[in-house]
């Protein structure tokens, strides 16, 4: 598989407080990349950054630092003209299907916006075609959505008209920020399918989330994100099935599932073994987030543990890595 | 039994006619039960578990009664709640911790509500302190501002002031919805905490998300358009629920371990009914693959097992 | 998970379509059109029709009125300090100079009005640009923008105006207007600001910039339509504070130079000691005119919150 978007070294610092004298670091040397027919999970809790890179990617926030390559050509300072050209490869959808319509509006006005700007001498009848068989591609049944109101449809078929609207442009890479967190579970499962359907069809996606279950639902790799900085990242299967860093346990240990208790989930966790990385370093299973509260791994690397699963030293609560039993600190 | 309700009603006053929200619930919740509401949006569970403490200027109180530790609360009369709210009845509102004075500290505006409630600061403090290093935060709280807090500290701040009093009944209502979830498994478990140390008798924990109900809660309901579709232990609403409604729920639900690749999940297709003309018979009737002729006429909610009842004409011999 | 910013939980009032988990809906009733149902609350709110009665009234007096004088405004034709008759078309009576109080009064009512719309107009241009603007691209262009804002907002306009009138040997209404348009407008970029910058958050606006609008699309095209109501009652606030501002004006003698208004009839009136010859109907119209019109303004603003605002409607 041919990797469509790649994200180099990408940083994003905000300038605060008064006169912009200091210095928020949102995003810190993200690197990752995405091929077509792929689907990855930005995985993090609320302040890592995820939105933020998910932002950076569709233009709509400058990059401080770093390259995103789109089919190898840096995006990340596109403007005007080219940046239009972009936006027909390129789509985000978002995480209020509410807040995304103009209320004052039909809904299917966001589908002129697109004839308008991108299609302006397509034939009427052939427009309406087209419309069809994006709708038809998210399951929608045109009678039902068109000529509404937002607030006469509901959530999931909100998101699945953004969907359609994307796929109008003939998209290969889709954005997908937290799409389905406002969603009720009956509908959850539908737009996740699909996005599963457009990675059948070879579309690249990105799907940010804070959902763990979801994440290992619908995903072929997983970047697990903590406040900026990658922490691990690698195959779905691998990530899930076997975390290193203290921070993915934690949160694997967090999320509340059907069918165990937190107690039993914690206890597997803590008697799977944890690999040495090599000779020199060794990842320590952190019980509490108040050790992972020390952990300031500015400095250390991404190391590959695996073939394609990379975890970053973590750093014990003394500052320096725990070292590996028997040898001299 | 703590709390009893009969065949509650409650609609919605709007311009176009009253929105039946709730319409004719009856259970009952046992001393140190945590029940757990479940619903998608629009089916009633915050108009019930609000209607419990107060009406807000919109609902109407149709009928029914509320009974809690034997004595009728006055539901329909605002003032004359006010002795039974935050003593014996208390709600945590959904996105009470939002709803923070963003002017006041956060122990100035605690002793101002207690004030508003005829109680004397002096008389909690010491509790209050207690409480607050118990859920893992210290005095120092009470001098800080709401928004020097994270999320995870406001709610619980909430939550001790909410159980300051030791309710009987505590209602949280979406509680654990707008955190993290590692803060989201803390909050929860503080919620059993309460409860085991009894500063709390039962609760009502509402909220969309059934798993979290899984591992906090004793029993769950589910409702479905305003009305009480099933109610079982938790095992077994999860394990082996029996309305086709929680069916189709319980299996849309992703978890860690099930891939697209291996299974994939179906949703329920269609959107509840308006409650502002519901149908008759069985709201779910519309989307329920196994519907039939006696779905037009409303299923009782009967129990068919102990402990396990359910509306549904296919459950009920 | 929900999101922590929804207004009063609404119950599912659409049929077929659940709310999803916390969001918003749109005023809660299932109406097509929100203009009529605006229309509807428009024709049964008393303020609003009182306000627009009267400022009608006023409006058809301004443009009929002056068919009807008699004698020119300046003249000094008639007899001086004479009460309000019928004889000779005198109906408002003359000042103690022996000019015609209505023709004065019905020329100072046109200029009211053109005050308004010119001066209120360009406070609502320069506002709009400054306030969208501003809260649309933040960053460096809304720090220079808002200094901007923040420096005319604090200018002394009376030092200022002096200075300007001791160099110009003629001062017009359009003078007059500029003058007001050019410093009233910092109240509202700075309100256009705040609701700019609200809107641009919301999501609809990223995804008009996915769909490849350009700015000035944007701004014109989904956000300012989304503010209509607000334009509208501010534009209503402008235009009577301008009205306003130059009676001020006028009455401390820094209106035109070349005209009469109601500000400088009762300027004159004042000076000339109207007050204690009890000659009232020199005073009295112009200052009932400008109360009338400004106050029927304000309570039709009053009454259009109302209307626009679902929340503040009685049930």
């Amino acid at each position: 598989m041919s990797v469509m978007l790649q994200l180099d070294d990408v940083s994003k610092t905000y300038k605060v407080g008064a006169f912009g004298g200091q210095r928020l670091v949102a995003v810190r040397d993200v690197s990752f990349d995405v091929a077509a027919g792929e689907v990855v999970s930005l995985i993090g809790e609320s302040g890592s950054g995820k939105s933020t890179i998910g932002k950076m990617i569709l233009r709509l926030s400058p990059v401080t630092t770093g390259a995103i390559r789109f089919d190898g050509n840096d995006v990340s300072r596109l403007k005007g003209r080219a940046l239009k050209e972009y936006y027909r490869r390129v789509q985000g959808v978002f995480q209020d299907p509410f807040s995304s319509y103009n209320p004052i509006f039909k809904a299917d006005r966001v589908f002129k916006m697109i004839k308008d700007e991108f299609f302006p001498h397509v034939a009427r009848s052939e427009w309406e075609q087209k419309l069809e068989e994006s709708l038809d591609a998210v399951s929608l049944d045109p009678v039902q959505v068109l000529h509404k109101y937002p607030h006469q449809l509901s959530g999931g078929q909100l998101q699945r008209l953004l969907v359609a609207r994307a796929l109008l442009l003939d998209i290969r890479f889709l954005v997908a920020d937290e799409i389905i967190s406002m969603l009720d579970a009956s509908t959850r499962i539908d737009v996740l399918n699909l996005l599963a359907d457009l990675k059948a069809r070879g579309l690249g996606v990105l799907f940010i989330t804070h959902d763990l279950s979801l994440g290992n639902y619908i995903s072929d790799r997983t970047v697990i994100l903590r406040r900026g900085l990658i922490v691990e990242m690698g195959a779905t299967a691998k990530v899930f099935g076997n975390p290193q860093h203290a921070y993915t346990r934690m949160l694997l240990a967090s999320v509340p599932q059907l069918h165990r208790t937190w107690e039993e989930v914690a206890t597997e966790l803590e008697t799977t073994p944890v690999e040495a990385i090599d000779s020199r370093l060794k990842v320590a299973y952190a019980r509490t987030a108040a050790a992972l509260e020390h952990d300031d791994p500015t400095d250390s690397a991404l190391v590959e543990f695996e073939d394609g699963h990379l975890v970053r030293r973590y750093e014990s609560a003394a500052g320096r890595t725990a070292p590996v039993a028997g040898e001299a600190a | 039994m703590a709390l009893q309700v009969d065949d509650l009603k409650v609609y919605y006053r709007t311009l176009h006619g009253d929105v039946q929200a709730l319409d004719g619930v009856t259970f009952a919740i046992g001393d140190g039960e945590i029940m757990g509401l479940a619903g998608e949006s629009g089916c009633g569970k915050s108009t019930l578990g609000n209607s419990l403490v107060y009406l807000t200027g919109r609902m109407k109180y149709v009928s029914g009664t509320v009974t809690l530790d034997g004595a009728v609360l006055p539901i329909w009369d605002f003032d004359a709640m006010n002795p039974h709210r935050f003593k014996h009845v208390s709600v945590i509102p959904q996105y009470a911790m939002s709803a923070l004075n963003p002017t006041r500290r956060v122990g100035k505006m605690i002793k101002e509500l207690l004030h508003a409630r005829g109680i004397p600061y002096k008389s909690v403090s010491d509790e209050l302190l207690r409480r607050l290093e118990l859920v893992g935060l210290g005095g120092e709280v009470l001098d800080r501002y709401p928004i020097e807090l994270s999320g995870g500290m406001k709610q619980r701040v909430v939550m001790v002031l909410s159980t300051l009093l030791d309710p009987s009944l505590l209602v949280a209502d979406e509680i654990t919805s707008a955190l993290d979830v590692s803060t989201q498994k803390a909050v929860a478990e503080l919620l059993v905490e309460f409860r085991e140390r009894s500063f709390v008798k039962s609760m009502i924990v509402i909220t969309h998300d059934i798993s979290i109900l899984s591992q906090i809660a004793d029993t769950i309901l589910v409702m479905y358009a305003g009305h009480l579709a099933e109610r079982a232990s938790a095992k077994v609403i999860i394990e082996s629920p029996r309305h086709p409604y929680t069916r189709l729920l319980i299996s849309s639900l992703p978890e860690v371990g099930i891939r697209y690749d291996d299974k994939r999940l179906v949703g329920i297709p269609g959107t509840p009914p308006a409650l502002l003309d519901p149908p008759t018979g069985c709201r779910f009737k519309d989307r329920c693959p196994l519907a039939y002729e006696k779905c037009a006429e409303q299923p009782p909610f009967v129990e068919v097992s102990p402990g396990h009842s359910v509306a549904c004409w296919r459950e009920t011999p | 998970m929900t999101d922590a910013r929804t207004s009063e939980p609404l119950p599912a009032v659409i049929p077929g379509a659940p709310k999803a988990a916390g969001a918003t809906a749109v005023h809660g009733a299932p109406s097509t059109s929100s203009f009529r149902e605006a229309l509807h609350f428009a024709l049964r709110n008393r303020k609003l029709m009182f306000g627009v009665g009267i400022t009608s009234f006023m409006l058809l007096f301004a443009l009929l009125g002056p068919l009807f004088a008699q004698h020119p405004p300046l003249e000094y034709g008639g007899k001086l300090s004479l009460a309000p008759t019928t004889h000779d078309g005198y109906w408002f009576g003359t000042t103690l100079l022996g000019q015609d109080v209505y023709a004065q009064f019905v020329t100072g009512l046109r200029l009211a009005f053109v005050v308004g719309a010119l001066g209120g107009g360009i406070a609502a241009v320069i506002g709009m640009l400054v306030g969208f603007t501003a809260g649309y691209r933040s960053g460096i262009v809304d720090e220079v923008l808002n200094m901007l804002t923040n420096v005319v907002l604090v200018i002394p306009t009376f030092a200022l105006l002096l200075v300007i009138a001791s160099y110009l040997k003629v001062r017009g209404i359009t003078t007059e207007s500029i003058f007001i348009g050019v410093t009233s407008w910092p109240w509202a970029a700075r309100a256009l600001r705040a609701q700019t910058f609200s809107l641009t958050s919301r999501e609809f606006v990223s995804l008009a910039r996915l769909s490849g609008e350009k700015s000035w699309k944007i701004i014109f095209k989904e956000i300012a339509p989304n503010m209509s109501s607000y334009l509208f009652m501010m534009f209503i606030l402008l235009f009577g504070g301008a009205i306003l501002i130059a009676a001020t004006l006028d009455f401390i003698g820094l209106g035109p130079s070349n005209t009469i208004s109601l500000g400088m009839m009762m300027q004159l009136s004042v000076q000339n000691a109207a007050l204690q010859l009890h000659l009232w109907w020199w005073f009295l119209p112009p200052g009932l005119a400008i109360m009338a019109i400004v106050g029927s303004l304000y309570v039709m603003n009053v009454g259009l919150d109302e209307v626009f605002n679902p929340r503040l409607r009685s049930m």
